[in-house]
């Protein structure tokens, strides 16, 4: 089986890419409807990916596998299963969504601008894909560059230092990743792949190190208490799609990367070290959620919710059981609508009051009513109501984590008042009450590419909430291939 | 019939989105049109639903599958048996009155299809609640009510205290919905599934497990659990704080949400879940002392409130109270009696309060009304109707619940039940003081509505819609004949007075007619089960049972007739012979007075402690965790190393950066491949 989709999926929107940044921002009519195209196409190829993905199969489809490097055995070895399988296709529609948010906000280069959204969206496909450890690594440390360049260039006034705290946080926990990836090279006698890894038998104390070498990595991505201080400094800097891809799909980097690589390389590790990984979850979870509740501005209290929300799928991964891996999936799906929507609604209001501060608001819902009702359905499935998505993979790990331990469970449910809480508190004084300013006096109600935008999400969020069946169809088989690979001691 | 059972919730639903996607379309009219027609066809199709299951055909399927993981199987699904289709009436009947009142009491408020579109979505979710046959859609329903309540106590969004009220409202319910969801998760762990019958058929296996992390027995968890939630729904002490507030909301929706039907969702769901709980004695003493509490010192509450829409809600909370003391003394009929009866005159009472509130201009304070039955002859009738049918006078539907329900207690043998004895038997009195307290201030004695002082509130509400004249579509609040304040009081118009009646009618005769097969007969065939030889107590009262009439006879004869006869006088006494008792009563019990007025201190404590401290938990986790510990100790060095590198890589920008980032990406490519593949 050797279809060129997933080479689709990452080369069309980089390679599109180039002709959006010939063109210059002189032609900014023209650049955007290329870029949307680009964006388009971009997602159209990717959902071949999903109409013919074979259900049954746990394994790897879609392979391709070419030499690249021959001297190290070094392949561009691609493939994806039901776990990588729907990022891909989240990656691709999100980014449809980023080039539309940037269509008229965005005056300072635009192309480079929404360039830089089509290589980060392609360069995401490959890390999702990729099945070679050294071609991970490169996709891996590549996103890197268009999402430092969109803080530092389109972000806000503290923008090169956020930039440089995102770069080299995440930057300095993956040099420790590639140092494994080298020692697994050498141990498995000269392969890169990564299927070859999972078949690799460690040692305990080996196992731990390697454990802990992409727990740097993958931890700084997530990110997992307590390395998850440069986030908040991030979104807040960033433009608003910078915000939506860092939390809806850049996020999901580090979680997919304990799934690829730490829970099937290093399986004993993987359970001794639970305990510590569960821990860190549930503080994610309660802390960073306490944390959310003070908050005066809004795009760091949608962040410390991120993380807060990102602390269920660490959660779920590490808890061992299906409904909790797959809760953990189907939370890494619709945290990418949910967060992205709300980082979309606080551009929506950025973009006119040019203020992010909660204490400016007030009386929204008086000048922009249907905006309070696109923001009222993001921020209850912030707030994890049943019939949104966010409810879905919060349900899921926690019933995995009551069935695992009551009192883990416990912790995590406590997230239904906290995360009500600071959701609803921060909706309350926003968009109710009388109209607080003359700014918002003069306000003006969403447009049509604003309700395209926020329709699409609303009816993505709506959905996975009503049917979450054909999501979490697609994992079965391989998050049972996982846990059955994980409970199979390397020792 | 599948059909049929999928249009009942559907059918609000179509109206709901209707009104609420494309109200500006279809106009006001078209709003209620569609609406009223949507609940109307729902509450038709229950009726031929129930003539269906009394025919014997139940009903037990899926509708589809929403999830499947891990073994377990979650599916959208009905069923539909006696209990079910018993509140499906109730819902429906309930809602559709409230749909046609609303036509007249909202008639002049810009969010009028708003406010239809959300009591639709309000219907839709209460059936989904009542009609679920597994846990998931349960909770499903279960939120989506809190939802709906959310929006329609903050219906009025730029009145503070509503608003405050209503994030209230949503926080103290999901601390509720917090023991629910753990309870569904234990079940879920233990019993691998989250279909009622799957689970009531190993009802007996779980009574037999120990939690094993906990060491609790597992069945007294769960039922333990889920009734925290039944709590917050059904307002138990103590997470009964935000009943009171919801009265924020319009009145139309006190009597649907906040009084007749989703405060009652906690009463189904244990009668639903009696199979489990009938296994823990545990679980049902506690359930009774929750109940006992709530009936009783929520009762006392209502003494002294001075808004009419207050009174009401407090005579709500004890009547939950009552449904509970009820459900603990397993006779989960009669509880469920008692949410029947009460729907209906509790709807009457707080429709009919809002009809007063329209004839008084908008005046709520009980203490500038009276005499009003004069002005208000439909009103005054029904609201009489509906006060002897709570005090439970004898042949009216609440004389027959409530009786049943002081019987039962006193037939049960649990622990606790002493206690709630004197408390169901006490709250009589009380009861029948408080309602009739307020009858009397209303509807009888001397006309005061003309001494109503400037309502500070009023005129803000006031201010505001004069400012907002030339922009109409944001004025908030109905009446557009402020000049008439202090007028005259009038009677409603027939779109209001009608519900009253249709209300009047079975809450004066439901009790009568329905408590021989609901309580003794084989109303509610497998829907609810009992374990007789434990709980005998609704045994008990069949055997002293000899109909309808003779029960009502004899109850003229019982310490709770007389209870109530003496608070009805009392009240007459203080209110209308000798309003000065009351005053001097005040002054001499000056502390108990103090403690009442603030409701006990519960929302003091709970603002101090809970939503003071989670706001220093949350400003010294983020001031010392993350900025001084994490940020300053950890990451000093690395964030001195940031400026260190920005200080040296910025000599080396040029200012095309993209073209830069570009050709890095391709560059790592080509270099790598370049240099690694060389000879």
């Amino acid at each position: 089986m050797n279809s060129q989709l997933l080479s689709l999926a990452i080369w069309v929107p980089i390679l599109g890419a180039v002709p959006v940044f010939l063109l210059g921002s002189e032609r900014r009519c023209l650049v955007r409807w290329l870029a949307l195209a680009v964006a388009v196409a971009g997602f159209l190829v990717t959902l071949p990916l999903y109409t013919g993905f074979d259900v049954q199969q746990g394994g790897m489809q879609f392979i391709e596998q070419l030499p690249w490097i021959p001297r190290f055995n070094i392949q561009y070895l691609l493939g994806v299963d039901g776990i990588s399988m729907p990022l891909i296709l989240l990656n691709s529609f999100i980014t449809i969504l980023v080039v539309l948010a940037g269509w008229e906000v965005i005056e300072k280069k635009q192309a480079q601008y929404l360039g830089a959204f089509l290589v980060m969206s392609g360069l995401m496909n490959g890390i999702f894909s990729a099945l070679d450890g050294i071609l991970f690594y490169v996709f891996f440390e590549a996103s890197l560059i268009p999402m430092y360049i969109i803080i530092g260039v389109w972000g806000g006034p503290n923008r090169v230092y956020a930039a440089f705290k995102f770069f080299l946080y995440t930057l300095l926990g993956s040099l420790l990743m590639l140092v494994a990836l080298i020692w697994l090279f050498l141990q498995s006698g000269g392969s890169f792949n990564i299927l070859d890894w999972h078949e690799l038998p460690i040692g305990m104390a080996p196992q731990i190190l390697i454990f802990i070498a992409f727990l740097m990595s993958f931890a700084v991505k997530v990110p997992m208490w307590p390395v998850h201080t440069w986030l908040p400094d991030a979104h807040v800097e960033a433009p608003t799609g910078g915000s939506v891809i860092l939390a809806a799909i850049a996020l999901k980097l580090g979680a997919y990367g304990f799934l690829r690589f730490s829970l099937p390389i290093v399986p004993d590790a993987s359970h001794y070290l639970a305990p510590m990984m569960i821990t860190l979850s549930l503080i994610a979870v309660i802390y960073i959620g306490f944390v959310a509740l003070v908050q005066t501005d809004m795009k760091k209290l949608v962040a410390y919710s991120s993380i807060s929300h990102m602390g269920f799928v660490t959660l779920g991964f590490f808890i061992f059981n299906q409904i909790g891996i797959e809760g953990a999936l189907v939370q890494m799906i619709s945290h990418g609508f949910v967060s992205g929507a709300m980082f979309l609604c606080i551009g929506v209001m950025y973009d006119r009051m040019h203020s992010r501060e909660i204490a400016d608001y007030g009386g929204v819902a008086n000048r922009m009513p249907k905006f309070a009702a696109f923001f009222l359905l993001f921020a209850m499935a912030n707030s994890g109501l049943p019939a949104t998505s966010g409810f879905v993979g919060e349900f899921m790990v926690i019933l995995g984590a009551i069935k695992f331990n009551f009192w883990v469970g416990f912790a995590a449910a406590t997230t239904l008042i906290v995360g009500a809480a600071y959701t609803l508190w921060m909706y309350k004084r926003v968009v109710f009450g009388d109209v607080a300013n003359h700014h918002v006096a003069e306000l003006t109600d969403i447009n049509g590419r604003e309700t395209l935008i926020l329709t699409l999400l609303a009816a993505c969020v709506l959905a996975m909430g009503l049917y979450p069946f054909p999501f979490t169809e697609v994992m079965h088989a391989s998050v049972d291939n996982l846990l059955k690979h994980v409970a199979v001691s390397k020792l | 019939m599948k059909t049929l059972y999928l249009l009942i919730p559907l059918a609000p639903l179509f109206g709901a989105i209707l009104a609420g996607l494309f109200g500006k379309f279809i106009g006001r009219a078209g709003s209620h049109v569609v609406t009223v027609l949507g609940v109307a066809i729902s509450f038709v199709l229950s009726v031929i639903v129930w003539k269906d299951v009394q025919a014997g055909h139940t009903f037990n399927g899926s509708v589809y599958t929403w999830l499947e993981t891990g073994g377990l199987t979650l599916e959208v699904g009905f069923l539909i048996d006696r209990l079910t289709v018993m509140m499906m009436l109730v819902v429906t009947f309930v809602s559709l009155m409230v749909h046609i009142y609303t036509i007249g009491y909202m008639a002049d408020d810009p969010g009028y299809q708003r406010f239809f579109s959300y009591i639709s979505l309000f219907t839709f979710s209460m059936l989904m609640l009542v009609m679920s046959n597994n846990f998931v859609q349960l909770f499903f329903g279960w939120e989506a009510v809190g939802l709906v309540s959310y929006l329609l106590i903050g219906f009025w969004y730029t009145r503070p205290t509503a608003i405050y009220a209503n994030l209230k409202a949503f926080l103290v319910n999901r601390v509720g919905d917090f023991g629910f969801l753990l309870g569904i998760g234990l079940i879920a762990a233990y019993a691998g599934s989250l279909d009622y019958a799957t689970v009531f058929a190993k009802r007996n296996e779980l009574a037999a497990i120990t939690e094993t992390v906990t060491g609790w027995p597992l069945i007294t968890a769960i039922c333990i659990c889920l009734f925290i939630g039944a709590m917050g729904k059904s307002a138990q002490v103590p997470l009964h704080v935000w009943l009171p507030d919801s009265m924020e909301g319009p009145t139309p929706i006190s009597a649907l949400i906040h009084a007749a039907t989703m405060v009652t969702a906690g009463i189904f769901m244990v009668t639903r879940m009696s199979p489990l709980f009938e296994l823990s004695d545990t679980a049902l003493s506690f359930v009774l002392v929750i109940g006992s509490i709530t009936a009783l010192f929520m009762g006392f509450l209502g003494i002294i409130q001075n808004d009419i829409k207050r009174v009401v809600a407090y005579s709500t909370l004890s009547q939950l109270g009552y449904m509970t003391v009820a459900l603990g003394v397993s006779a989960y009929s009669v509880a469920v009696f008692h949410l029947m009866t009460h729907a209906f005159f509790k709807a009457l009472l707080f429709l009919g309060a809002g009809s007063v509130i329209m004839g008084c201009h908008h005046n709520q304070d009980i203490r500038y009304m009276g005499g009003l039955k004069k002005y208000m002859p439909i009103t005054w009738i029904t609201s009489l109707l509906g006060s002897l049918a709570l005090i439970g006078f004898p042949f009216l539907s609440g004389f027959y619940s409530k009786d049943s329900i002081i019987e039962a207690v006193h037939a049960s043998h649990i622990a606790g039940s002493g206690f709630a004895y004197f408390a169901v038997v006490a709250g009589v009195f009380i009861t029948a003081f408080y309602s009739f307290r307020m009858y009397f201030l209303v509807f009888h004695g001397n006309e005061r509505y003309d001494q109503a002082p400037p309502d500070p509130h009023h005129a803000a509400h006031d201010d505001a819609h004069h400012a907002d004249a030339h922009d109409t579509s944001h004025a908030k609040g109905h009446d557009d004949h402020h000049e008439d304040h202090g007028g005259k009081p009038h009677e409603s118009p027939w779109v209001v007075t009608l519900p009253l009646v249709l209300l009047a009618i079975p809450s004066v005769l439901i009790g009568f007619f329905t408590i021989t097969p609901m309580l003794f007969g084989d109303w509610f065939g497998g829907a609810v089960v009992i374990d007789a030889v434990k709980h005998p107590a609704m045994a008990h009262m069949a055997k002293d049972f000899h109909g309808a009439s003779a029960m009502a006879i004899h109850g003229m004869m019982t310490l709770p007739f007389f209870l109530a006869i003496s608070g009805v006088a009392l009240s007459w006494f203080f209110y209308i012979k000798r309003p000065d008792i009351p005053a001097a009563i005040l002054k001499a019990a000056k502390p108990i007075h103090t403690l009442l007025e603030n409701k006990y201190y519960f929302d003091k404590f709970n603002e101090v402690v809970f939503a003071a401290g989670a706001r220093v938990i949350g400003h010294g986790l983020w001031k010392v965790g993350d900025q001084v510990l994490i940020d300053g100790v950890m990451v000093n060095g690395t964030a001195r190393a940031v400026g260190w590198v920005a200080s040296v890589v910025r000599l080396f920008q040029s200012g095309r950066v993209f073209q830069y980032a570009f050709g890095m990406i391709f560059g790592v490519f080509a270099l790598l491949t370049l240099w690694f593949n060389r000879a």
